[in-house]
């Protein structure tokens, strides 16, 4: 195996596009090293992307918010303005792992992994995240719905890696919230994952929604159904039900031994309902 | 296999190595610069018995590269003490039987100053949850938290 840790984007690319054998990014690592140890891949390149510039910064743009992909879910939760922003995106980040891990796993890397149980992807799908992707044909946006096709697969193509994730501009009266079931109290991998992210106008009727589903497919999906059962209402009781019943309609789970199906269909629901009640009241300024 | 050149900073002392480039830094601390206070335990991530900091961060050294190092602050349990003269956080853990076989005791240390440089003054919940990335297989959490908790509060005192 070969390390390196180009120091410019086009260096980098150049490296993952050059390399015949396996070539894998590192950032925080805490998942290609696991795969390492464990002998699941045994890369003949790994190209570090925190010597480039810009890959350990949270920036304000346009409004929103650039997220580096190397900064560390740690950093996500010490930064005050993207909690206040996006309350919902840092703490799914912020749920991942230990402190050690907080330390190092990174929001990209997250998305990258491209498991379907990944705490913060249903979060940054609700958020309207997108990925910044840069090539050897230059640089394109993705939302982050599209970057995991499968189990461990991923749109990207070679020589393609995700420098950065955007997050948009926040209008007012905005809130979003991550919800995750897990058999512990901590520590554990999502059996189902909730985001939730909408917007009030002056009377406190919803005009924008997204949400994002983890952990009951074979990628976390957008589910623009459950956006429509809470847009043009006051997010009541009605409102609810028919986002849960949205919910529960959208999983597609598998049967493991950490949840079966029956139980993530119906937990989804659950979680969506709650989860779109912490929305709500941290949109209503609570 | 080409070795990877790297220049860093252990414990305040600047130190250079060759490494693999698919070493790690566990594996570079204890093998190539004689620091065995960091554990392998697990190998992945999940017991934190060789966990240091990089520039103040807790981490675990299993899932770094040695390579990756260069130009870095690593921390490890070596560095707590001054001279002759323990870490408070090492005292406690005597005083409070904090300790059976040890293994795990490293990382419960660097995890634990890394929690109380960051809050001087956490709860039992709050030490509880912070050390929840270190895994004790005998002694127990218990006696681990209070000595956490007295050490804790001589560090206050100054």
């Amino acid at each position: 195996m070969r390390y390196e840790a180009p120091i410019t984007v086009n260096e980098a690319v150049k490296l993952l596009a050059g390399k015949s054998g396996i070539a894998k990014v590192l950032a925080g690592g805490t998942d290609l090293l696991v795969q390492m140890k464990t002998d699941r891949i045994e890369p003949d390149l790994v190209v570090d992307v925190k010597r480039i510039p810009g890959m350990r910064d949270i920036a304000a743009k346009g409004g929103g918010f650039r997220i580096g992909a190397a900064v560390s879910s740690a950093e996500l939760g010490e930064h005050k303005a993207l909690k206040k922003a996006w309350p919902g995106v840092v703490e799914a980040a912020n749920l991942i792992g230990s402190h050690q891990i907080q330390g190092r796993a990174t929001i990209v890397g997250n998305m990258c992994n491209a498991s379907p149980a990944a705490d913060s992807v249903p979060a940054l799908v609700a958020a309207g995240a997108v990925a910044v992707v840069a090539g050897p044909k230059g640089k394109r946006n993705v939302p982050v719905e599209k970057i995991a096709t499968g189990p461990g697969k991923t749109s990207l193509k070679k020589g393609e890696f995700v420098e950065a994730i955007l997050l948009p501009k926040r209008p007012p009266k905005s809130g979003d919230a991550y919800l995750r079931f897990i058999p512990r109290t901590e520590m554990d991998i999502a059996v189902v994952g909730v985001g939730v992210n909408l917007t009030l106008d002056a009377k406190g009727v919803c005009t924008a929604a997204r949400v994002g589903l983890g952990a009951v497919a074979a990628q976390v999906l957008l589910v623009p159904e459950a956006a429509k059962a809470l847009i043009g209402t006051k997010v009541d009781a009605a409102a609810l039900d028919e986002l849960a019943a949205a919910c529960s309609a959208a999983c597609r789970p598998i049967d493991d031994r950490r949840g079966t199906k029956e139980f993530r269909i119906k937990v989804a629901g659950v979680l969506a309902r709650r989860a779109a009640a912490i929305a709500l009241k941290r949109a209503r300024g609570k | 296999m080409s070795r990877v050149h790297v220049s860093t900073t252990v414990n305040g002392d600047a130190v250079e190595y060759l490494c693999e480039a698919d070493e790690t830094l566990l594996d570079v601390l204890r093998d190539r610069l004689g620091l065995t206070g960091a554990k392998e335990g697990c190998g992945t991530g999940d017991c934190g018995a060789c966990s240091v900091t990089i520039d103040g961060r807790l981490v675990c050294s299993c899932l770094v590269l040695g390579a990756e190092a260069g130009g870095r602050k690593i921390g490890t349990v070596e560095g707590l003490a001054n001279g002759d003269k323990l870490h408070p956080l090492q005292k406690k853990f005597l005083e409070h039987a904090a300790l059976q076989c040890g293994i795990c005791t490293p990382g419960f240390l660097v995890a634990a100053k890394a929690l109380l440089d960051h809050n001087p003054n956490p709860t039992e919940t709050e030490i509880r949850f912070g050390l929840a990335g270190n895994l004790c297989r005998c002694t127990g959490y218990d006696k681990i938290v209070r000595a956490v908790q007295a050490a804790a509060a001589e560090m206050r005192k100054g």
